[in-house]
């Protein structure tokens, strides 16, 4: 079992962010402490030296400590001793790397500006070829250096496994405190909050815009389930779904063009399409049944959704413009809240079977479903944009917690958050 | 409150009904009833103190604004079995009085909430709170309400009013709750 460095930040406030408050004035929400939990580790861990950055104590973040909790985070790399004082420009000894059981070496500077800002540089050598892999400057004001860390542990990530990291990304979930609910916006890592929306009536159903730019959601505070849109760096919103009955379950296009809604308005719950701003408004689905929780297939031509029109909750596929569904679950009674990985072959999804409400995942083309949790109350599977891994809701020792698994359920990390609960957690996209 | 045009109104009624034209005054039409076991208006309520005019008193009944108490007896919450929006018959009784006192009072508004308990899906709980609060909005409808007058809408499992995990609370929680507007 790793147990990786608690990393605790002071908040630092993005300075375009401003939270949009649905019930007059609040107090900023404290800080949530996130500790991270990492069970299971994969097969063969890839260890690796990352010493602290010169001069990054004066930056006010741990950039080193920043990139060793997101590479250890994943499961794939072990941090070895990183003690000693290097940068960018040192020529390493790799014998005495290769002495530390070093396979690969990350080092670093942050050096402050003239104008404020800081200049982060790193570099990365293959320690086992003796070789230089190459490395990168970024000049980020202060309250962007949390990013600047997450990009280069998403770069060296890319450069030793092929794959893209996710440590640049942010995740949106929604906090609950008595009868206090935020949407929240943290980095990956769970670190770096910001509050997107304050009310003291629920929140749920939050969804990322293709572009990471905005946030559809639920918000009850006018008194039932209502539809809003809102730009996540101006805190501007506005409503775009509030017609009779209830308004829920928004999702974007992947071109960002249209949004799929579940609207009561016409006596049933049934999937509606409409543009961004609210109009052009047609509806998809045509049962007297519940049809709820669209979701749209990667290449956008297809929807997947919920219906209970079999006489229990099943998933569906149709296609974008509407037509016949046709069911893509078979096994168990109760399944519901699909998410679709972004090459389109895997369905997470939550299954109820006797009681107990577990992720899965279904195989699209072999049909194979999966199991991936080993907890009872889960919800709300959202895919990492690099598609290997699920964040869920879940339940443990009495509080809803935030959980990460690799696809194969063998690398799982539990976001926990004291005192609050936390729930419907949905993954942003690359590139923010 | 003492109308002195309601007191008019009901001494005229009074006096057709003791004229013998009970069949084709129907005193329901013109005083809601605010209780569903509530004595017919024009009749001795109760409220006199035996003076020997009793025959003859009459109740006033403001019909301007329902007042929620005066309505009390009938209840706010209609109850829902385990992933059901069956209207059980226990809460027929209920559904009939909101639908006498929606009918006879054309610009009141109500609105239905729908519940569901804690367990499954957010998404598929707000429909299912929302198909009980259709379910109890379609009835009030069929016996005289007008659609108009009525929204259903749902909270799903968000707002229980017992947060226990066990079958006591899940049964409170599974619910439809009638409000005015």
């Amino acid at each position: 079992m790793v147990n990786p460095p608690e990393t605790q930040h002071c908040p630092t406030r993005r300075r375009l962010l401003a939270g949009a408050f649905a019930a007059g004035a609040w107090p900023v929400a404290t800080q949530a402490q996130f500790r991270v939990e990492i069970a299971g580790v994969g097969a063969t861990q890839l260890p690796v030296g990352v010493t602290k950055f010169r001069e990054e104590d004066k930056s006010g973040q741990s950039i080193s400590g920043i990139v060793r909790a997101d590479l250890e985070r994943s499961g794939v790399f072990r941090i070895v001793d990183s003690s000693g004082e290097f940068d960018e420009t040192s020529r390493p000894n790799y014998t005495d790397w290769r002495g530390r059981g070093a396979d690969a070496l990350v080092a670093g500077s942050a050096a402050r500006l003239a104008d404020g800002r800081f200049d982060v540089r790193y570099k990365l050598w293959d320690v086992v070829k003796g070789s230089d892999l190459g490395g990168q400057a970024l000049a980020v004001v202060a309250a962007d250096l949390r990013l600047a860390a997450h990009r280069i542990a998403d770069a060296v990530y890319e450069k030793l496994t092929g794959d893209k990291g996710v440590f640049s990304t942010r995740i949106a979930y929604v906090t609950r405190v008595a009868n206090r609910y935020t949407l929240r916006i943290t980095d990956a890592d769970g670190e770096g909050g910001q509050v997107a929306l304050n009310s003291t009536q629920p929140i749920i159903s939050p969804a990322w815009s293709p572009d990471g730019r905005s946030l559809a959601y639920v918000s009850f505070e006018s008194g039932k389930a209502v539809v809003w849109a809102q730009d996540v760096a101006s805190g501007e919103r506005r409503s775009i779904a509030n017609f009779r009955g209830s308004n829920s379950a928004p999702t974007w296009s992947p071109d960002g063009g249209t949004l799929a809604v579940t609207l009561s308005r016409d006596g049933f719950s049934q999937i509606y399409l409409m543009d961004p701003n609210g109009g052009n408004l047609r509806r998809i689905t045509q049962s007297s049944a519940i049809d709820t929780e669209p979701v749209f297939t990667p290449d956008g031509k297809s929807i997947y959704f919920v219906s209970d029109r079999g006489g229990s909750p099943q998933i569906y596929r149709v296609g974008a413009s509407g037509g016949a569904p046709d069911r893509v679950t078979f096994s168990g009674s109760y399944n519901i809240s699909p998410a679709l990985s972004p090459d389109g072959r895997t369905m997470a999804y939550v299954n109820r079977n006797g009681g107990e409400f577990k992720i899965m995942t279904l195989d699209l083309a072999g049909g194979t479903v999966r199991t991936v949790s080993d907890t009872v109350d889960d919800e709300s599977p959202s895919f990492s944009p690099n598609g290997k891994l699920i964040i869920y809701a879940t339940r443990s020792q009495g509080r809803d917690v935030l959980m990460t698994t690799t696809l194969d359920g063998r690398i799982r990390t539990r976001l926990l958050s004291s005192g609050i609960d936390v729930r419907e957690p949905i993954w942003g996209p690359f590139g923010r | 409150m003492n109308h002195p045009l309601r007191i008019t109104l009901c001494v005229a009624l009074l006096s057709a009904w003791l004229a013998g034209c009970g069949s084709a005054v129907k005193l329901d039409d013109k005083a809601p009833v605010v209780d569903a076991k509530a004595t017919p208006a024009g009749a001795n309520s109760g409220a006199s103190s035996g003076a020997s005019t009793a025959q003859s008193a009459v109740t006033t009944v403001d019909a301007s604004k329902i007042n929620p108490v005066a309505a009390g007896n009938l209840g706010r919450v209609v109850y829902f079995d385990y992933d059901s929006y069956a209207l059980k018959d226990e809460f027929r009784p209920l559904i009939e009085g909101y639908a006498r006192v929606l009918s006879s009072a054309k610009a009141k508004k109500m609105v239905i909430e729908g519940h569901t308990d804690e367990r499954g899906g957010r998404e598929y709980n707000l429909a299912l709170g929302q198909r009980r609060a259709e379910a109890v909005a379609k009835s009030l409808v069929l016996l005289g309400a007008a659609d108009s007058q009525l929204e259903a809408v749902s909270f799903g499992k968000e707002r229980p009013v017992s947060e226990g995990h066990d079958e006591t609370a899940w049964a409170k929680n599974r619910r439809a709750e009638l409000k005015d507007r």
